[in-house]
């Protein structure tokens, strides 16, 4: 591998993502992409006597899965990338306490999931491993108790706010296979416009995605027609359109090829989730259900993922303090 | 039972100054929710904020008259509750009863919010919101 440009990392022993596996939550499970995901649960609790226990096994289960479904033995994974919105990451850890592979906590808030992937990646394409997972998890509830209000005061939510997808995503990589490989992994800079609205994150994390995007394109000597799809992780309905609006001003179209995953996970009509989704188990779970069988089935062929996330936690939020943003991208092709 | 009188059983036209007055307050708070950044935090301390400042002027005194438990019910009537007990409170023990007063007078709904919240904690288990 080697690094191109001003930030952006090229593998050259491309990493193969062997499989992919996600399990949603309930509101999810009425979403129009409900069929692409591995398992919907009926309940948010699974059983489980809290939401962070059930946000664990969640993670868990995920992982379960997905190396279930890549065949291979659980003792072939060499590392495991995982991490989460909740203090210290303990859905992952708690989650994968008993899986006895090697666990890497990270965090990225909802960038979480494609920083595990850049990162697996590295290990990959530098013969540090033969096989890694990535996962994220996130869950609606458990959430809105740390970073707004506990779900007992039944509080309204602004129009403005996102609603924290309740899942976990996960992705097997490998150093052989026939596709799709990650070919791009450009990490993102820390960019705080001075947004203070916790309800607001789309706003707040589009100028990072805007950024990621265009130092990718210019690193690469790529024009954003080059991909079929461009995601990000996210934004959601407002911070989609201000992504538009930002990258016109700066020369790019990419409104015939760019979409969020906020905005795909959830039916804008139907479910009223107000400004669409986000945690870490949005980009997880739609990379993981929906945008993988797309690059199986070959209806996209290259797409660049932008997974956005805002860097702050309950603390700075009532010190008053801005939000800072981050968007990491991988580039994806078959 | 058939003999019942409606337009007696209540007195309809308290009834409905009660419903006014309640629910205009409610809605001042939910065009702060939907026009302000404020959180709801924020919105609930400067409804018993404004109850206190309205209470002490003895401009909140006319509204509870008026409306009854419509002014008294929502977070502005425990405001002034507050106010009033600070109130009383200086005219029974001087100075040192502006600090006991309020809390003194708003005793039965502090302890009655702890009581049935414990309660409510006891037989209830929280759900996903709906929207």
């Amino acid at each position: 591998m080697e690094k191109i440009g001003k930030q952006t990392i090229k593998f050259t022993n491309l990493p193969t993502i062997v499989d992919t596996a996600s399990i949603v939550g309930p509101k999810e499970a009425e979403g129009p992409l409900a069929k692409y995901f591995d398992k919907c649960l009926e309940d948010e609790f699974w059983g489980e006597k809290s939401w962070e226990k059930a946000e664990s096994k969640i993670l868990k289960e995920t992982v379960y899965s997905v190396i279930k479904k890549s065949t291979l033995p659980i003792s072939s994974i060499d590392y495991c990338f995982a991490g989460d919105l909740l203090n210290q990451c303990i859905s992952s850890s708690f989650g994968l306490r008993d899986s006895n592979i090697p666990f890497i906590g990270i965090f990225g808030a909802c960038s979480t999931f494609v920083e595990g992937l850049g990162l697996g990646s590295i290990f990959i394409d530098g013969n540090a491993a033969n096989n890694v997972i990535c996962a994220a998890s996130s869950h609606f509830c458990s959430a809105e108790k740390q970073f707004r209000f506990p779900l007992e005061l039944g509080n309204q939510r602004p129009q403005s706010s996102q609603w924290t997808v309740t899942g976990a995503g996960a992705a097997i990589l490998s150093s052989s296979g026939t596709g799709p490989f990650i070919t791009h992994f450009t990490p993102g800079r820390i960019i705080d416009m001075g947004i203070k609205d916790a309800n607001n994150m789309g706003a707040a994390m589009a100028p990072a995605a805007l950024d990621t995007l265009i130092t990718h394109l210019t690193d690469t000597g790529r024009k954003p027609s080059y991909y079929d799809a461009i995601i990000t992780g996210d934004l959601g309905h407002v911070g989609k359109e201000i992504l538009i609006e930002l990258a016109k001003t700066k020369g790019y179209n990419i409104k015939s090829n760019y979409n969020d995953c906020g905005v795909l996970i959830f039916d804008k009509n139907k479910q009223d989730t107000h400004a669409g989704g986000s945690g870490c188990a949005c980009c997880g779970t739609v990379f993981s259900g929906y945008l993988f069988n797309m690059l199986q089935s070959k209806k996209y062929k290259k797409i660049l993922l932008i997974a956005t996330g805002a860097l702050m936690n309950s603390t700075s939020t009532q010190q008053g303090e801005s939000i800072p943003g981050i968007a990491h991208a991988v580039s994806i092709e078959i | 039972m058939s003999n019942i009188d409606w337009s007696t059983v209540f007195e309809w036209s308290t009834l409905l100054k009660c419903f006014i007055v309640g629910g205009l307050i409610c809605v001042i708070g939910q065009i702060l929710i939907d026009k302000t950044k404020l959180t709801s935090a924020r919105i609930l301390v400067t409804f018993v904020t404004a109850g206190v400042i309205l209470g002490g002027l003895g401009i909140y005194k006319y509204l509870v008259d008026f409306a009854g438990a419509g002014a008294t019910v929502p977070l502005t009537g425990f405001g002034y509750n507050l106010a009033k007990g600070a109130i009383e409170g200086v005219k029974t023990s001087g100075f040192l009863g502006a600090f006991t007063g309020g809390i003194k007078n708003a005793a039965g709904g502090i302890a009655a919010a702890i009581f049935f919240g414990y309660i409510a904690s006891l037989i209830a288990k929280p759900k996903m919101k709906k929207q």
